[in-house]
């Protein structure tokens, strides 16, 4: 059950082919758009559509496309974040892997719709073989005359190119990502201005993840009111879902926005459940940058209300009971997980992931991790607990970018909800550091 | 003589208005005020295109965005490049929340900052210890391994002490604007950044000392200079000569009747005004070199003004209670012009000229 929007023709042999994947109905939106649409009727259709910027911050891309400038005489250009690295999710990767069709189809649309000649697929250093893949694809597109000068004889022209990262996350941040595109080192921009008015070489540029520039393509098929009827609310249609951890089937999942979290988690069609003879602790519901919950808050609201997979529902509750939807990285961990060894983890992450820019993540990123170590390895005092919860406040909101926050966010929130955990490894070291060693205390198992 | 003047905009500071030319950043409309009102500005430096926002040392809460959206801004915003709005509301020293967040920032750069001041010569004029001094607090909270990094040699001139390094970019940037070809950058991510130069190239250019002037702390350091002397007991002269290569005119910095240092000169916020060639800097220390037009008005961030570090004469900020209650105030009743006469030939200087700062008679 459940609506397949990207991944309906998933398991058609061959779909990685342009025949196979035309076959199956590809390109119809660059006909119909190009042959019968107007740039901003393609525009008008992703407003309505609703959809939200599948990258992790969630902000509507029609909104994000109607705000580009369009001075005369400057071009514009459209760039897909495919830098995905955030710990946890990997759907786009599997996306562009299986079907990159469909992401050249979207592109096409979403160039035209905004009137860039030249578009950039930015993709992760470490996918090479992705990027050969894409790149085969897009030499069949302009075999078929979809690329190219003159699409379809409408006297619309585009470049498509793939670009291969160097390898960092940051490049994910769309200004680190248009800097790096420009063959800098890549450091976030100071905001603003925003790149809708001076993005890739200074000029107005969207940058849109993998999956946002996917769905284009049936929005165009099937109109904007179409997709805005799936889902629930101000969160409309279908998001792939990177499932990890001790779950019985991990894997990338489409589910239509809306369906309850405990289902997701424990229905065949999906997760399938815990792996037998365990039970959850806690879930990092959207990439390893999102707060943490407990396994009592991840399924229900405050109010006892089932959570649902939506933007808004697991958001609500705030930071206190809540988490976000991000980027899709749903990584569950069973009792058997230690809460501060993950944490610890994550944080190695972002310390070595920081560019180093400003001065609350370059240093603050590496203290948190050094007490976090600590911590871990058993030589951590009952301080340090406030002290991380004091840097995290202090890096959260005062970076040039969001990786700041993405640092604070899993450490605040792993102490906000296993204090007692955290508490347990400085007041017993030598068990914590016990290999394999997990607080056994009171928690709320599910 | 005054032909059509742009519209100027009217900001508030810390409750005090201001009129400046749309465009300009809060921190300049600020500076325009002057005192305490201007934030802390640890790696913008006018002169430098496209530098600031990297420390945070200058945020500031935007109460109202301006009058036609009075809205406030969500988060802190740093001072150095947002440009201000008709009507915009401002805190900077007034709010609690911004004190706080600068005292992080002082925290967050000293954690890998080697506390070796009493050796390095910067210290006197080092932005981050009046940035610590002003806003920091009297303890650490950091009891890991500070971060170091292996020396490199980068010429002759200039000595680049990367451990001291807040990775301010001035020097990138001044070496991208100021000189034909910039050999040195930023290396490697995060806390492991460093500036350093392509397989150790010499930095090796007409201009390239420029990059000691900019830098706010002791990382990049004159080697003519080094381990000479402390600022403090040193007497800064304007003096200028014929240049084929720059503007010539320069601060020379003299000890007793010897030369002992060259630098660009420098406004009140510590920014140089023009850039001074590598001949004017490293080779002209003799006073025949020079034609000297008199004392260097002496900036309010440097310990040769008096008084500079005196508890009750820092601007009041919450910081100043912790300083006071920690510092045992010893009453020092010398006299900054008294120093200068007895180290310099009496009749060619006069005495330091009063500073702001200096208390009322």
């Amino acid at each position: 059950m459940g609506k397949k929007i990207l991944l309906e023709h998933i398991n058609v042999p061959g779909i990685e082919t342009y025949d196979v994947y035309r076959k199956q109905g590809g390109y119809t939106a660059v006909e119909k758009a190009i042959k019968t649409m107007s740039p901003e009727g393609v525009v008008e259709e992703v407003k309505k559509a609703g959809v939200r910027g599948r990258g992790g911050a969630g902000f509507p891309m029609g909104m994000k496309w109607s705000f580009l400038a369009k001075p005369e005489g400057v071009p514009r250009y459209l760039v897909c974040n495919a830098d995905e690295s955030e710990p946890g999710t990997f759907k786009d990767h599997y996306l562009m892997k299986n079907i990159p069709h469909l992401l050249i189809e979207g592109m096409i649309v979403s160039s035209y719709a905004l009137g860039a000649n030249k578009s950039f697929i930015y993709v992760r250093g470490e996918l090479m073989y992705v990027i050969r893949i894409l790149e085969k694809a897009i030499a069949e597109a302009k075999a078929a005359g979809f690329l190219g000068k003159n699409i379809l004889g409408s006297g619309y022209d585009l470049e498509l190119i793939v670009h291969p990262g160097g390898g960092a996350y940051i490049c994910g941040e769309e200004t680190a990502l248009l800097e790096s595109l420009e063959g800098k080192r890549g450091n976030p921009r100071n905001k603003p201005p925003f790149p809708a008015v001076k993005g890739l070489y200074q000029c107005p540029t969207v940058v849109n993840n993998v999956e946002s520039i996917a769905t284009a393509a049936w929005i165009i098929n099937n109109g904007g009111d179409a997709y805005a009827a799936i889902g629930i609310g101000r969160s409309s249609g279908t998001k792939l879902i990177s499932a990890s951890g001790h779950i019985k089937k991990p894997g990338v999942y489409e589910i239509e926005l809306g369906v309850p979290v405990e289902e997701f988690l424990y229905s065949d069609e999906w997760c399938g459940g815990i792996r037998d003879g365990h039970h959850l602790k806690a879930l990092v519901a959207g990439g390893s940058s999102v707060p943490i919950l407990p396994a009592n808050l991840i399924t229900k609201l405050a109010n006892g209300e089932p959570r649902l997979m939506t933007y808004e529902s697991l958001s609500d509750g705030g930071f206190q009971t809540g988490t976000m939807l991000g980027s899709g990285g749903f990584i569950v961990f069973d009792e058997t997980a230690c809460v501060v060894r993950n944490t610890w983890n994550f944080s190695r992450f972002y310390h070595h992931e920081s560019c180093g820019q400003c001065s609350p993540c370059r240093e603050g990123t590496g203290w948190m991790e050094k007490v976090l170590h600590r911590i871990e390895h058993g030589h951590g005092s009952m301080h340090d607990i406030d002290l991380l919860v004091d840097v995290a406040k202090k890096i959260e909101g005062n970076t040039i970018c969001p990786l700041g926050d993405a640092a604070a966010w899993p450490v605040a929130s792993a102490i906000r909800h296993f204090r007692d955990e955290f508490e347990w490894h400085i007041t017993h070291p030598a068990e914590a550091t016990q290999p394999g060693a997990v607080f056994k205390g009171e928690m709320a198992l599910v | 003589m005054e032909d059509i003047k742009p519209q100027l905009v009217k900001v508030t500071i810390d409750g005090i208005e201001v009129e400046v030319e749309p465009g300009t950043t809060i921190l300049q409309a600020a500076r325009k005020i002057g005192g305490n009102v201007a934030p802390p500005a640890m790696c913008y430096y006018q002169p430098l295109k496209g530098s600031g926002g990297k420390c945070r040392a200058c945020l500031v809460r935007v109460a109202a965005g301006s009058a036609k959206d009075p809205r406030p801004m969500p988060k802190l915003v740093a001072s150095c490049i947002t440009p201000v709005q008709d009507g915009m509301i401002v805190e900077n020293s007034t709010n609690e929340q911004v004190l706080t967040t600068r005292k992080a920032i002082v925290e967050f750069l000293l954690i890998n900052h080697p506390l070796d001041c009493p050796v390095c010569d910067q210290a006197g004029e080092c932005d981050l210890q009046n940035f610590a001094f002003n806003h920091g607090m009297a303890t650490t909270r950091y009891e890991e391994e500070r971060r170091t990094f292996e020396k490199k040699d980068i010429g002759p001139y200039i000595q680049l002490h990367m451990t001291r390094c807040i990775l301010c970019y001035r020097c990138v940037y001044t070496a991208d604007q100021i000189t034909q070809k910039r050999v040195h950058g930023v290396l490697g991510r995060g806390d492991a950044s460093e500036i350093s130069t392509y397989i150790e190239k010499a930095v090796d250019n007409d201009f390239s000392g420029n990059v000691i002037d900019v830098c706010p702390v002791g990382a990049l350091t004159d080697k003519t200079y080094r381990f000479k002397n402390r600022v403090w007991f040193t007497k800064p002269v304007d003096a200028h000569r014929d240049c084929p290569t720059c503007s010539g005119k320069t601060t020379v910095w003299y000890r007793g009747d010897e030369v002992i240092r060259v630098t660009a000169r420098k406004n009140e916020w510590n920014e140089v005004t023009e850039f001074i060639c590598n001949t004017c800097r490293f080779e002209k220390k003799k006073t025949s070199d020079w034609v000297i037009e008199g004392p260097t008005k002496i900036s309010r961030s440097s310990v040769i003004s008096a008084n500079k570090y005196r508890g009750d004469l820092i601007k009041p900020d919450f910081q100043r209670k912790l300083a006071a209650a920690t510092y045992t105030h010893v009453d020092d009743e010398r006299d900054t012009s008294q120093l200068g006469i007895q180290q310099l030939t009496p009749e060619r200087f006069a005495p330091v000229l009063p500073h702001a700062n200096d208390p009322e008679p």
